[in-house]
């Protein structure tokens, strides 16, 4: 084991930080080891271009290394790098500003309450039954059919784990909105994969 | 199917599997889930969307992206 695999499992992740803010280059390499898989994977979710998420990764590493002075270690080195990645994968979203719109008050009855239309449950064991590639090409066509606030909104709390007041502060919104945002979302999703996934 | 009751079921859906509803909301809601197939589709199917997005051998990192973020890294901090 080298030593700083040995100091990282003696001191976790600050040491690795500390390391790397003193101009340690395989510190800093080894938090990249650590996130990328997960970077990448939120830039696909919340762009769904793997040329955009590329751009993402890279544009948040690059930014986190440049910028590494000023994390004041007040959260988690990933939380400070998901919030870097979540505004990066936002411009890109800003740049292409082409996501069509879902037209949610179809889905509204008149007091505002939610309407699901489509009540069918789904083959058993879906994943199995489909190619990866294929499996990948339908979420991804699934999530993108979402406006990006709300595919960002499902991506951080349902898949990323973030609380909803975390979410909130990321995304300069109520807890109301996320939730409600949330909602749709799952909702959404779930009947658009049920086209694909569902019985029938 | 009570569609008032779906209907009120469905709105639910997302307080539920945070675990944000009440002891007796809870209860309620699970004892219509056991008699109402649809509903008990929706709250099933949901959960599994959820789960098929969170499999982390979904968008899996290609290598040669992986490569080319190591050396754009590299670059940068030689530039330091």
């Amino acid at each position: 084991m080298g030593e700083l695999q040995a100091a990282t499992l003696a001191g976790g992740e600050s040491v690795l930080v500390s390391e790397a803010k003193a101009g340690n280059y395989a510190a800093f390499e080894e938090l990249v080891n650590r996130y990328e898989k997960k970077i990448y994977r939120l830039g696909m979710n919340i762009t769904g271009s793997p040329e955009d998420a590329e751009d993402v990764l890279q544009d948040t590493f690059l930014k986190a290394f440049q910028h590494l002075a000023g994390f004041r270690e007040d959260s988690r080195f990933y939380t400070w790098i998901v919030r870097i990645a979540v505004n990066e994968a936002r411009m890109k979203l800003r740049k292409r500003r082409s996501s069509k719109e879902v037209p949610f008050e179809e889905t509204e009855d008149q007091d505002g309450e939610v309407l699901v239309r489509d009540y069918a449950d789904w083959k058993p064991n879906p994943e199995q039954s489909l190619a990866r590639e294929e499996m990948e090409q339908i979420l991804r066509n699934a999530i993108q059919s979402l406006p990006p606030g709300f595919r960002t909104v499902f991506y951080l709390r349902d898949v990323e784990g973030l609380s909803a007041d975390e979410t909130a502060q990321l995304l300069d919104l109520t807890i109301g909105a996320v939730k409600a945002r949330l909602f749709r979302a799952r909702l959404w999703l779930r009947e658009e994969l049920s086209k694909v996934l569902g019985r029938g | 199917m009570s569609l008032v009751n779906c209907r009120k079921a469905v709105n639910q859906l997302s307080n539920y599997l945070d675990g944000e509803l009440d002891a007796e909301l809870k209860k309620t809601l699970e004892a219509h889930l056991g008699k109402c197939h649809h509903c008990h589709a929706v709250f099933d199917t949901t959960r599994k969307t959820i789960e098929l997005y969170c499999d982390g051998k979904l968008f899996p990192l290609p290598d040669d992206v992986r490569a080319r973020l190591h050396e754009a890294l590299r670059r940068c901090a030689q530039r330091v």
